[in-house]
């Protein structure tokens, strides 16, 4: 089962939870105060929203709550963990993964479709995907900076670079490769009458997990 | 020294202050003043357009509840209800334009939400002067800027709406705000209190001074040039609370631990009570010292009429107090029971112990008084003169021109910034003619759109009103979608003076006729008056809300052409003119007052032949005339056109010209006999093929084209230009 973490302000839960369904799997709710992810997930997903209403910063408050603990302990063990925009940001807030997402070059909201690269084929997350996925991005702070000498960048915008991220990255993972973070939305990619599947593959590798 | 009397202060008239002591058999303490100035404001009570409002259609079969509640709604089928509202905030705007135009998503969302019903989706219709105007753009963008702070964080998709620039609108800037909301049928909350003992508990924010006479000094009066007063009187809003008391009454009204609720608007506690009391003719008994406040030293008549955002009224039995409060707690609100049910009927307040307010409830709501406007028509419009009108040089030069205009150029800049796709449930995005939202877990979906056509309704309020429904209804059926409910927002100048309330009057006429050919009930709606200046009056701007629906999510049809050789086909015989058209750009001339029959007719055409499943794109004629149509349809297909016009009129009219009832429709060649047989009585006229990177369009003689990639250019660049 794949755990749907909410914190208060969460706003992509159900779609989170829908596009686990379009790939086959089974959805549980995970609430921030709970100390411990279900009994029974194997892999975990952040969905993006406005946790905390950004306050302070993007995911800084979220990254502190108790849940986070437990889906810490779960990407220690190399589980899966899936963080989707607002949880980008709360796995970097939680040391999860390298860098911070800064506000976009814009310094505006962007909601746009993008094409994005794959170009890391060999995590858990992007085997098997191909090349380019058309996914949308949605998101007010969503350049990521971080050091792409040191850093696993999985997913990059390609030179259309509308949020001016360092190395026009759209996705970062550990080194490990269990722990994936990304600006744009998959779970707005899993059904032809939205215009797009190309997010079913991310979903599917939390379910294969 | 002579000072201004306190009623006058607060926006009561010497007539209307005499009446309060004969409603309530003596003088009215200072606090119960504050609560008749307030309810009785034109904003509250519509008290200079209540009588008007009568003549809208609100009956339809599909009609669940019309006007009255916080929102009307429609059934959609499957035991589910779709809950509607547009509301302005053009004053708040106009003072302080992000926080104005946020807490205006964060109202017109709550009102969803008092019906217990889901918000799915937000639209928005925005008109400002012109661009060059440094004041302008600052209320616009920042206007396009607190709509995305709120629509986003709260994760409500803003799909739709409609801008326009003119100087008009220079001093009275408009911020209208559309939420379409799902709620199971018999799941529906009403807002009316009943049964003695039964508990009011305040959910959400706190109380301060924020938004303090909001509704009558900001809302019902004339802007003048020291605006500076009033900006306290702005309120500011909060959209991370706003989401947890989303999904915290959601979740209360799920398990029916609301009897009923109520969202605090304008006028505060006054209004939500008020309302709750009157429409279930009891009484309330309120303590305020046990509503929680932001700031200490509030007066009770403040903590009485404060507009702090983000609170709801619940009506919550005393056995279910406890399961409501653990609700509220797990979600990080507060939740106070401020209040009992009586059944006296009065509105009764408590402060350190002693009654501050004690009146009966229907005095503020039904005893609000009601007026005549003064029904002066304008003079009657003559046709424009085209010998008066400048012919261009270059029909292409000024075909690229009417495409760098605001009012015509791209919205991408705006819709960008708003996140239209949260839920996952957008199939039509912003763009387009309306924007396509699935219902959540159903087959079927919602067409939704606004739409305004002021420039006629201030010639002919009668064909302006008549035009503004018909062309939202088009926009929908141009989806596929059947037209289904509407809501409106009127805005308008002061009704007191000149031909304003003449204008309203017709306005609401031509809206009703043409909501009545088509079978559309209105079930909610907001006005807007005393959008004017001492410079300047606003155009009587009455902007329609439309959903449709539509059966089948997987049908819906696009603007974009399609496919290289597809037929290009005009439905409707509109006749294109420059009378009050955007090439023009003025309010003058005489556009032909729309046809009932016709229009009706053509959007039933319009939906049997999307209905035949072969149409590959449909799209509205509408601003900038058939030229910019095409344009439109092939920048967003990404693929050009040719088409040949008749040369009745001047060439420039014939490409830029601008009248209702016209809609072009692409299909594939094998497809003709089955739209032609089903445009049936509807004119419907082959005008050329899909294809190519130009658009041109062949009038007698002359041939004028426009690059794909030129136009591309101008439409997209214009809008992030004009605000750098």
């Amino acid at each position: 089962m794949v755990a749907v973490v909410r914190f208060p302000g969460t706003l992509d839960h159900d779609s989170a939870a829908r596009a686990i369904h379009a790939a086959g799997g089974t959805a549980i709710a995970a609430w921030h105060q709970d100390t411990e992810l279900p009994a029974g997930t194997t892999a975990v997903v952040i969905p993006g929203g406005f946790s905390y209403g950004d306050h302070l910063r993007p995911g800084a408050i979220a990254s502190r709550s108790p849940i986070m603990d437990a889906v810490r302990r779960h990407a220690d063990a190399g589980g899966l963990v899936l963080g989707i925009c607002n949880g980008f940001q709360v796995l970097c807030e939680a040391g999860l993964l390298p860098g911070v997402l800064r506000t976009n070059a814009t310094t505006s909201f962007v909601c746009r479709q993008m094409t994005l690269e794959v170009i890391d084929h060999d995590t858990p997350f992007t085997r098997g995907l191909t090349d380019t996925l058309s996914i949308p991005i949605k998101n007010h702070d969503g350049a990521w900076f971080g050091d792409p000498a040191t850093a696993r960048i999985v997913l990059g915008y390609g030179p259309d670079n509308p949020l001016g991220s360092v190395a026009s990255a759209a996705g970062v993972a550990n080194h490990a490769g269990n722990v994936l973070g990304l600006m744009p939305h998959p779970e707005e990619a899993v059904d032809p009458l939205l215009g797009s599947v190309d997010g079913l593959g991310l979903f599917a590798a939390l379910v294969r997990a | 020294m002579t000072t201004t009397p306190l009623h006058r202060q607060l926006g009561l008239t010497d007539d209307e202050f005499v009446r309060i002591p004969e409603l309530i058999g003596r003088a009215p303490s200072d606090a119960e003043l504050v609560m008749f100035s307030l309810m009785w404001s034109e904003h509250c009570s519509y008290k200079h357009s209540r009588r008007l409002l009568r003549r809208f259609p609100t009956t339809a079969p599909q009609v669940l509840q019309g006007p009255g509640e916080n929102a009307g709604a429609v059934d959609v089928g499957d035991g589910w209800a779709v809950a509607l509202k547009i509301e302005s905030h053009n004053h708040p705007s106009a003072v302080e334009p992000f926080e104005g135009a946020a807490t205006g998503v964060g109202g017109i969302v709550r009102d969803i939400l008092a019906l217990g019903a889901r918000p799915i989706a937000l639209l928005d219709s925005l008109r400002f002067g012109t661009l060059e105007s440094a004041r302008s753009r600052h209320l616009f963008t920042r206007a396009v800027a607190g709509i995305g702070h709120y629509g986003n964080c709260i994760g409500v998709p803003t799909v739709g709406g409609e801008v326009a620039f003119d100087d008009r609108y220079e001093d009275s800037c408009l911020v209208n705000a559309m939420c379409v909301g799902l709620v199971r049928s018999d799941g529906m909350l009403k807002s009316a209190a009943f049964g003695d003992g039964n508990l009011l508990v305040l959910i959400g924010n706190r109380t301060g001074k924020d938004g303090i006479g909001g509704a009558s000094v900001l809302a019902s009066a004339e802007l003048s040039e020291d605006d500076a007063d009033k900006r306290p009187s702005v309120q500011v809003g909060d959209p991370f609370t706003e989401r947890k008391l989303m999904d915290c009454c959601l979740e209360l009204a799920g398990a029916d631990l609301f009897l009923a609720l109520q969202d605090f608007g304008a006028a505060g506690l006054t209004s939500a009570a008020s309302e709750m009391a009157a429409k279930g003719g009891v009484g309330l008994d309120i303590d305020l010292n046990q509503i929680p406040l932001r700031e200490a030293g509030m007066t009770p008549a403040e903590i009485l009429v404060s507009e702090s955002q983000e609170r709801m009224l619940g009506l919550v039995a005393p056995s279910q107090l406890d399961a409501v409060i653990a609700v509220c707690t797990r979600w990080e609100l507060d939740a106070n029971v401020i209040g009992v049910v009586t059944s006296t009927g009065n509105f009764t307040a408590r402060h350190n112990g002693e009654i501050v307010v004690d009146i009966p409830a229907l005095a503020l709501t039904d005893d609000a008084p009601a007026y005549d406007v003064p029904q002066i028509p304008a003079d009657a419009p003559s046709p424009l003169n085209l010998d008066d009108i400048a012919a261009p040089d270059d029909l292409a030069d000024a075909w690229r021109a009417l495409l760098a205009r605001p009012n015509v150029a791209s919205k991408r800049w705006i819709y960008e910034q708003y996140d239209h796709l949260v839920g996952a449930n957008t199939i039509r995005r912003p763009g387009g003619d309306a924007a396509v939202v699935r219902i959540p877990g159903m087959q079927r979906a919602l067409a939704l759109t606004t739409d305004c056509a002021e420039r006629h309704c201030e010639i002919d309020p009668r064909g302006g009103g008549r035009a503004t429904v018909f062309e939202a209804a088009r926009n929908i059926a141009c989806t596929g979608a059947r037209p289904y409910a509407a809501s409106d927002c009127l805005n308008f100048a002061n009704p007191e003076k000149g031909n304003t309330g003449w204008r309203l009057a017709e306005v609401i006429e031509g809206l009703s006729e043409a909501l009545e050919s088509i079978g559309v009930p209105i079930v909610s709606g907001n006005v807007s008056l005393y959008n004017e200046s001492p410079a300047r009056a606003i155009y009587p701007t009455p902007v329609v809300g439309m959903v449709g629906l539509l059966e089948d999510a997987r049908t819906s049809v696009g603007h974009g052409f399609v496919a290289d050789g597809d037929v290009v086909i005009l439905l409707g015989g509109g006749r294109a003119r420059f009378d009050a058209s955007e090439w023009v750009g003025d309010a003058i001339g005489a556009p032909e007052r729309p046809d009932l029959d016709d229009e009706a007719r053509l959007i039933a055409a319009t939906l049997r032949i999307t209905a035949t499943g072969r149409v590959h794109s449909a799209h509205d004629v509408s601003d900038g005339g058939i030229a910019i149509a095409l344009t439109e349809s092939a920048l967003a297909g990404n693929v050009g056109c040719h088409v040949q016009l008749a040369e009745d009129r001047r060439n420039d009219e014939v490409l830029f010209g601008e009248s209702g009832g016209r809609i072009l429709v692409t299909c594939a060649p094998d497809a003709l006999d089955a739209i032609r047989e089903a445009a049936a009585d509807a004119p419907c006229a082959i005008i050329g093929t899909v294809g190519g990177d130009t658009v041109s369009v062949e009038i007698g003689s002359e041939i004028i084209s426009l690059d794909l990639t030129d136009a591309r250019a101008v439409y997209e660049l214009t809008l992030p230009k004009a605000i750098a």
